[in-house]
């Protein structure tokens, strides 16, 4: 049992324990062990996991579609060149950086809360990553030739352009991934030796085994390996902060209104750690309940990243009323249409729907500590500000293509259902991922569970 | 009776206090060749038994520094000598179109050093190791302190320090064999 559920418990919300008291480092180890040692495959996983398997296909239907035909099955034309692909990159990316800034930032910052959620937010971010790889891949004329994005050494004697952003996304997005891999995997070494230790049966013995790479839990390499760890928070930090805003300058370093502002690298990554947070929050909430782990991310856990979803949701909000107060002070006859065009023109519902799920839903509940711990309205919420922040991207993408300088080259944009299949699929491919994950491998972090059950009792003392 | 030389003596015990005040036992009897196993990082216990200074940093420096330069010249050469182009008459090294990518070549060669340096450093992957023929070793990764003297010190033999290791109050006290 834990401090959770009801509203009228006195220890609930922030004065909940990090921990719920009672555990033993053998019962840490037991509890989260088991879910991937012990218990038989849930009927709900593998309801779970046929859903996401399905819509996983469906990418696969609509890739290969894509690769034999060409861009022109989805909704892309002249004036509007990016559509989904380039709105579903930025907001898988966006939703990565959450558990970058969950494992390394909240290192950094020693806070204790980190500890249970950071396992499942960093294989989050892989797994987003992964999704959000896709589509600059896909996105291109021919996917097949990318790797002239490289500085490889090809017989045609040329280079990428290592002046433009979208080189400067390949070397980006890579190095996010790599770091994020690395980080996750190294964090999940002594979990693996656990598994190892703790597995009866010799095939899980002998890949953990093989996976663990012969852990023992010496002093000394822990040593080195707190070491490592730290270095590696260190260096992910300013990572985070830099993919996205390299991202942001896929739309900076053009020249039309609404996309040439020095606004959006800092609304980005602001909006990212936000759309980020509410996917922490959307799988926290299921995770917990259902495998029972409401000990270890416990009511203070959900009302830190509700706290921490109000926080981006403000700057966000900055961020939009800069720009559109810019865009009128600025006297600019483009930029002022770029924004009378968001609110009055043909995506007006778009933009609408947008300022509601970003700003009015999230902003006018988050503030109250009733509803942060309120477990099923937290859910909604998150739910409410992924479609925000999908919809701001559509938003940034297609209304500032459609209509820019010169009216006669004006347009519409509408994606078609190879548009929605790739997106739905890309969704499909994240929670596949993400469901094998918690399958699998321990999805909340044991060693480091253990290490703050250490530490809560030696401040008792 | 012996069948395999010993590799060495292993203490089990209850709770980090217990390890700790051992492993400063231990060092100040004299012991330098020993280690100590935990299910977490414990604090202090690695200066307990001798191990201080530690090269990851450094790595992590070394690596960071290589990619950084690497990431700049990779992008300066082919800009300046290699291919130039003239375009407006904007200068050959734009440096401050550089800076993206070195700043990611950057991180990612210092993560990668960090890495695989501390993996070297630590000697993993080792698929075998005698401390695994403990008896309940397995517990050194759930919730048992252990702490090894190994043969090869020079203050080591079977019966004196095996008395020793009693005193430090453990749970249990095993040998082990290579």
């Amino acid at each position: 049992m834990g401090a959770d559920g009801l509203q009228n418990t006195p220890a609930s919300g922030a004065s909940a324990p990090v921990l719920a008291p009672g555990h033993t480092y053998a019962t840490i180890t037991d509890k989260i062990s088991a879910i991937v040692l012990l218990q038989k495959t849930r009927r709900g996983w593998w309801f779970g996991f046929a859903i996401a398997f399905i819509l996983f296909m469906v990418l696969n239907v609509a890739i290969g579609y894509l690769l034999i035909v060409g861009v022109g099955i989805w909704g892309i034309n002249i004036p509007v060149g990016w559509g989904f692909a380039i709105v579903n990159f930025v907001w898988w990316i966006g939703i990565g950086h959450a558990g970058t800034l969950i494992s390394a930032f909240l290192l950094l910052m020693r806070q204790a809360w980190r500890q249970s959620i950071n396992r499942f937010a960093e294989a989050m971010t892989l797994f987003a990553v992964s999704s959000a790889g896709l589509f600059p891949l896909l996105h291109m004329g021919r996917p097949w030739l990318f790797f002239w994005l490289l500085p490889y050494p090809d017989t045609m004697g040329t280079w990428p352009q290592f002046r433009s952003p979208l080189v400067w996304d390949v070397f980006a997005v890579s190095t996010y991934a790599t770091i994020s891999l690395l980080f996750w995997f190294v964090g999940l070494i002594p979990d693996l030796a656990t598994l190892r230790d703790r597995a009866k049966d010799r095939l899980p013995r002998m890949v953990y085994g093989f996976l663990a790479m012969g852990w023992r839990g010496s002093a000394m390499h822990w040593h080195r390996y707190e070491m490592a760890y730290l270095l590696l928070a260190g260096l992910a930090t300013p990572l985070v902060v830099s993919v996205h805003t390299v991202v942001s300058f896929d739309f900076t370093l053009a020249v039309i209104p609404g996309w040439h502002s020095t606004i959006f690298p800092p609304y980005f990554v602001a909006g990212a750690i936000y759309s980020g947070f509410a996917m922490v929050l959307t799988l926290a909430i299921p995770i917990r309940k259902f495998y029972g782990l409401e000990d270890f991310v416990t009511l203070r856990h959900l009302d830190n990243m509700a706290k921490i979803l109000m926080a981006t949701g403000l700057i966000v909000a900055y961020g939009y009323m800069m720009e559109t107060f810019m865009a009128f002070y600025s006297g600019n006859t483009y930029d002022r249409y770029m924004i009378l065009n968001r609110m009055t023109g043909p995506y007006a519902p778009v933009y609408w729907s947008l300022i509601l799920c970003n700003i009015v839903i999230p902003l006018g509940t988050l503030w109250s500590s009733k509803i942060r711990r309120n477990v099923a309205a937290l859910f909604v919420i998150s739910l409410v500000v992924q479609t925000g922040m999908w919809l701001e991207r559509f938003v940034i993408v297609v209304t500032s293509l459609h209509r820019d300088f010169l009216p006669s080259s004006w347009g519409m944009y509408s994606p078609t259902r190879w548009d929605w299949a790739t997106y739905l699929g890309s969704i499909g491919l994240f929670f596949t991922l993400f469901l094998l994950f918690i399958r699998y491998l321990p999805m909340i972090s044991i060693f480091e569970m253990r290490g703050l059950a250490h530490e809560l009792g030696e401040k008792k003392k | 009776m012996k069948r395999h030389p010993l590799y060495g003596l292993m203490a089990e015990f209850n709770t980090t206090d217990d390890l700790l005040s051992a492993a400063h036992r231990t060092y100040a009897e004299g012991y330098r060749q020993m280690d100590a196993f935990t299910p977490f990082p414990v604090e202090g216990l690695a200066e307990a038994i001798g191990f201080h200074k530690t090269r990851v940093p450094l790595i992590c420096l070394i690596g960071g520094l290589v990619g950084c330069s690497g990431g700049f010249f990779l992008q300066w050469w082919p800009s300046v000598i290699g291919y130039p182009l003239n375009i407006g008459g904007k200068p050959y090294n734009s440096w401050p179109s550089f800076i993206p990518i070195t700043f990611e070549l950057t991180v990612l060669c210092a993560g990668l050093a960090t890495v695989f340096g501390m993996l070297a450093l630590n000697g993993l992957p080792t698929p075998y190791h005698p401390v695994f023929n403990a008896p309940r070793f397995e517990l050194a990764t759930r919730n048992k302190f252990f702490l090894c003297i190994k043969a090869r010190d020079a203050k080591f033999d079977a019966q004196k320090t095996r008395e020793f290791l009693q005193t430090l109050n453990p749970r249990e006290v095993s040998e082990i064999e290579v």
